[in-house]
């Protein structure tokens, strides 16, 4: 289903540049950001920008995909645990979906997730790649 | 300040793909049933749990459309929506209207009409009980936020896929002896194990279907209730609690929080502990989520699940039956319409009405409804008058 430009454009900030909020008065690190701090309640946050290092804490092979994504099924989807403690998900690609495994080490890259329709926009964001120790 | 609450009346039909049927059809159908179980003509309030009206039949405003086409002009009408939660708000909130003194008798229905779209859309529509910016803007299913569920749960606990498998087969073998179950028949370990995969490990029978159904229920106070010489059962207890919408900002991320806070607030309201609970009617959209759901609920120890629904448990002969009616694996899933139809088998087991699937000596029941993958969870207790 089409979702209007603004949409994405007000996404961009943590889908291009991995921005996430770092509450001033606990540390505790909210992606995307917040205007709450759910673990302390403070409202204010620097912005940082995640390392998109991490492992890979549970991930699933889509086979029967979404409206929007049936061209690229299977495809592998997982939750990641990044070095700054805090976990995301996103799609795992780059590699055989059934080779992963609980605690394979992961980087991100800026990548196209889809199109909307075939004179939609394309739209952009991260994923995550195995860490082939290159 | 409050008054006690009875369910007075309930009404369910045969669930499955009603490609004859519309929304209203199905949920007048029920909401007649009910009434005609009751006895009764006429309600003061109705409340309505739906979840998507709008993206799978373009049509929003029951509020509107359900009093019109059930003959119940004027009455004041609240749809509610928690995703697959829906329902078990309907029946909260009915209880409010009634235990507050609004109303003398609130008339709970639950719907969802799936399958006026096709299997994308109606994939579709259910992510958007997800996070839709964080979650399904990355391409992840309903079965495959469950699926991580279920991998992180088997690498945590050592939880194995035969386990997960039979949970289907045991909901399966319920659902076999229910009349209203869109698939009652059984199945075996090795079906489930061997059917087509969704989203690894979950197969497609260890999935929920997508179902065109309905169910009602009748509150009414419990002095009204005395007087009307039908067995009743008392809503004893209520929980319902919220959690994050997205599943990765969990602290963890094989067990669900509000379900554990829900079960807790209704057991305290009814000054009961799990032991005292004779059955349960859980949310098993998918395998590993009956697993957690009894662990959450503390029927056994986090990570004892899997072993315990092995050992039999669970089974309708065990010691602590769990989905008599089929669950929502067996019986169906019209999102709206699950957590009512949760109270409509209750209130069936505790009248001893129930058929070949009946459990002996059942007097107090708990039934489980949650949204999304976790993010909101509704539980009612229920014990027999």
């Amino acid at each position: 289903m089409g979702q209007h430009v603004a949409r994405h454009w007000r996404e961009t900030p943590e889908r291009y540049r991995l921005e996430a909020g770092k509450c001033k008065k606990c540390g505790s690190i909210q992606f995307p950001g917040r205007l709450v701090c759910p673990d302390c309640g403070a409202r204010e946050f620097e912005t940082i920008r995640l390392s998109g290092k991490g492992e890979l804490a549970t991930y699933t092979i889509i086979r029967v995909a979404p409206m929007g994504f049936a061209d690229m099924a299977p495809y592998a989807v997982g939750i990641v645990k990044l070095d700054e403690g805090i976990h995301v998900m996103g799609q795992v690609t780059d590699c055989n979906p059934e080779e992963l495994k609980i605690g394979d080490r992961v980087t991100t890259q800026f990548r196209r997730i889809n199109e909307e329709g075939k004179t939609g926009m394309i739209v952009y964001g991260y994923k995550f790649v195995p860490d082939l120790g290159l | 300040m409050t008054r006690e609450v009875a369910v007075i009346g309930i009404g369910m039909t045969k669930w499955g793909e009603l490609w004859e049927k519309s929304l209203r059809d199905i949920a007048v159908e029920a909401a007649l049933k009910c009434l005609d179980d009751a006895g009764v003509d006429k309600v003061d309030a109705i409340t309505i749990g739906c979840m998507s009206s709008g993206l799978f039949n373009a049509q929003e405003h029951l509020a509107g459309v359900i009093p019109d086409y059930l003959g119940q002009h004027f009455v004041p009408a609240i749809r509610v929506e928690s995703a697959c939660a829906s329902g078990g708000l309907a029946v909260k909130t009915a209880y409010m209207e009634v235990a507050s003194g609004l109303a003398d008798s609130a008339l709970a229905i639950g719907v969802e009409k799936m399958t006026d779209v096709d299997g994308g859309e109606a994939t579709f529509a259910l992510a958007s009980a997800a996070d839709q910016d964080n979650e399904a803007f990355h391409g992840v299913s309903f079965p495959g936020l469950y699926a991580m569920m279920a991998h992180a749960h088997m690498h945590q606990y050592g939880t194995t896929l035969e386990q997960l498998a039979q949970v289907s087969v045991k909901n399966h073998y319920n659902g076999s002896m229910n009349p209203h179950a869109q698939f009652p028949y059984k199945v075996t370990l090795e079906q489930v194990m061997n059917s087509t995969k969704v989203a690894d490990p979950m197969r497609i029978l260890h999935c929920s279907p997508i179902t065109d159904g309905s169910a009602a229920v009748l509150l009414v106070p419990v002095e009204v209730a005395k007087k009307m010489k039908k067995p009743y059962a008392v809503i004893i207890g209520i929980g319902h609690a919220s959690d994050t919408i997205a599943l990765c900002q969990r602290k963890s991320l094989c067990q669900l929080p509000a379900v554990e806070t829900a079960g807790q607030r209704a057991l305290k309201m009814a000054g009961k502990t799990i032991r005292d609970i004779d059955f349960a009617e859980v949310h098993d959209c998918f395998t590993i989520a009956e697993i957690m759901v009894m662990e959450a609920l503390g029927v056994v120890e986090p990570g004892q699940g899997g072993p315990a629904t092995m050992k039999g448990l669970t089974a309708l002969d065990g010691d602590f039956p769990i989905n008599p009616s089929g669950g929502l694996k067996s019986k169906g899933h019209p999102v709206g319409a699950t957590g009512v139809a949760q109270i409509v088998e209750s209130v069936s087991q505790l009248r001893g009405e129930a058929g070949q699937r009946q459990i002996k000596n059942a007097r107090t029941a708990l039934t489980q409804n949650m949204g999304g993958s976790g993010a909101s969870s509704i539980v009612h207790i229920l014990e027999a008058r």
